[in-house]
């Protein structure tokens, strides 16, 4: 990678601790501007800490992390701004329309009824689904879903987004049509931080990092751990890194 | 006793959604039978139908001699189910947990202990914990252990690995083949198709109907046409120019390559191929013709039911 990269995400020495218990042990790694940052580990391994942390929603309990040239310890709230965040789990809601999610986010983020408007629809025509923006959002099927949530993440035009395992559950098509949006918020700038369990989508990132017991045990391009751990697949280099330790 | 299971022509709707459109199929005793497809392809609805949790519209449902609504009582004696979803007391230990399900049965973990030995023994140094503060990992193997409680004779595991990272996901496997080995019939549901491989037969399945049903193997066989992994210097701009390589290509991301697939009428080689990407000005091309996998073959059938 080329060093004259600008930074978007710099972790130094981050540790966090829960009681005795060292969640994470030393992280060092920087994210360039436009990247697509695989975030990869077994369950356990301290992801979720992390990236709570990069998101200002956790105090490290030692070590530096600056966001967006945003210091996050000393100015959570200025990274909050900064930064769009989906998850599997937590994203939209379900018992609002397309356009009150869109609104209510919108909102969340300071920006102005016109600003919201714009940007809804926006993201409706792009994903073709202007026809259905009165419709309550649970009875969209999934795979909308989780292109809606990319777009309402997106709404305020954050540096960076995070993806916390966000293709579960699709079908092999729609999983495809999402990673083309990850694609292109990267090609317009945008940096984006993704957790995965489909050992194919690692292929897709510029670069990864697996982390397994609190550590990352390997950084670098698919292509380069892969050659590093004499095979041909991310699903072998995984296996061999990632122990599963409780 | 082993199990068989009979399915014919099994309809279910919810509201205006059609979860199963006509469904039939034969499970074979101590198979391990896998119904692979996304969200919304019926597998969850299914399940819940032959473990008797709900009704089917139309359609009848047999395991051995009985049949899935008059004689429900036999069914749920000897069927070990493992909900989506994890449905275990957050606020009861590990043990706890696996205490009321023997009670429930009118087991004791004793009794049946040599059966989910392999499972437990894994999550025993947590046998004090409550369930609610266990990793995704462990909490998919104490729900595994309590289902196994009582020694059924059926297993129907829905998607016990979604979420679930690599590691463990190989573990779960490992697993359940030398469940298999004790005389029980598993059905098992997942998202991830390179599971299905680990399969004896696998249905393939999307919006309420199977798109295929047979070995992995014969899937396979069947995919129809050639497939190429590509790669060059530009990946981005590479899917569209390969999916105008000829009409009705298929052309789609995979791992670190673009899968390629052609007509095996056109009998299109690796050099047509190079020499269509040198023509539109790309230079490192790599092009392999290789073996399809269960994902290409999902893909391959979800375009032909899109097409037709």
């Amino acid at each position: 990678m080329n060093d004259s990269r600008e930074k978007i995400i710099e972790v130094h020495d981050l540790v966090k601790k829960f009681g005795s218990f060292e969640a994470n042990k030393h992280l060092t790694f920087d994210v360039y501007k436009g990247e697509i940052f695989g975030f990869l580990g077994a369950n356990g391994a301290g992801k979720t800490t992390a990236i709570k942390i990069l998101c200002g929603l956790s105090n490290p309990t030692s070590g530096t992390v600056v966001v967006a040239g945003v210091n996050v310890n000393k100015n959570p709230e200025t990274v909050k701004k900064r930064i769009g965040y989906m998850s599997q789990f937590f994203s939209l809601y379900n018992d609002m329309t397309v356009k009150e999610n869109f609104r209510f986010y919108g909102g969340v983020y300071g920006l102005s009824s016109k600003e919201i408007r714009n940007r809804t629809l926006f993201f409706l025509d792009k994903l073709n689904m202007r026809s259905y923006e009165n419709m309550l959002l649970k009875n969209i099927p999934l795979g909308w879903k989780q292109k809606l949530a990319f777009s309402v993440a997106s709404i305020h035009k954050p540096d960076i987004i995070f993806l916390d395992e966000p293709t579960g559950g699709v079908d092999p098509i729609t999983r495809r049509q999402f990673w083309e949006m990850i694609y292109e918020a990267s090609a317009n700038g945008i940096t984006v931080f993704v957790t995965t369990h489909y050992m194919d989508e690692a292929e897709y990132c510029e670069r990864v990092s697996i982390m397994s017991e609190g550590e990352i045990k390997a950084l670098g391009r698919p292509r380069d751990l892969k050659k590093n751990y004499q095979t041909d697949n991310m699903n072998d280099v995984f296996l061999k890194i990632a122990r599963n330790v409780e | 006793m082993s199990v068989t299971i009979n399915i014919k022509n099994l309809v279910k709707t919810f509201e205006k959604a059609e979860a199963l459109k006509d469904i039939s199929l034969n499970i074979q005793p101590n198979e391990l039978f896998g119904f692979i497809g996304p969200d919304g392809a019926g597998k969850t609805t299914l399940f819940r139908i032959l473990t008797s949790l709900i009704l089917a519209d139309s359609g009848t449902v047999h395991i051995n001699q009985w049949d899935v609504v008059n004689n429900y009582k036999e069914i749920r004696k000897i069927t070990g189910y493992m909900p989506g979803r994890f449905s275990l007391y957050m606020d009861l230990t590990v043990q706890e947990n696996l205490e009321f399900y023997a009670k429930l049965f009118g087991t004791t973990i004793k009794e049946n202990y040599d059966l989910i030995k392999d499972v437990y023994e894994q999550i025993a140094p947590f046998k004090n914990r409550r369930a609610g503060a266990l990793s995704g990992g462990m909490k998919q193997k104490l729900a595994l252990s309590c289902a196994l409680i009582h020694k059924p004779r059926l297993l129907v595991l829905d998607e016990p690995t979604t979420g679930v990272d690599a590691v463990s996901r190989k573990e779960f496997w490992e697993l359940l083949k030398k469940m298999q080995k004790k005389d029980i019939t598993i059905l098992v549901s997942t998202p991830y198709m390179d599971e299905a491989a680990l399969c004896d037969r696998v249905a393939l399945m999307q919006s309420g109907k199977l798109l295929s049903l047979n070995t992995p193997q014969h899937i396979i066989d069947d995919f129809e046409g050639n497939l190429f992994a590509v790669k060059t210097e530009n990946m981005y701009t590479l899917l569209n120019n390969l999916a105008a390589f000829e009409k009705k290509t298929q052309a789609y991301r995979f791992g670190e390559n673009i899968h390629l697939v052609s007509h095996a009428g056109t009998q299109k080689t690796k050099e047509n191929i190079t020499a269509y990407l040198s023509g539109k000005g790309y230079r490192e091309i790599t092009v392999k013709q290789i073996k399809p996998v269960i994902e290409d073959c999902f893909l391959a059938l979800m375009n032909n039911t899109n097409a037709s």
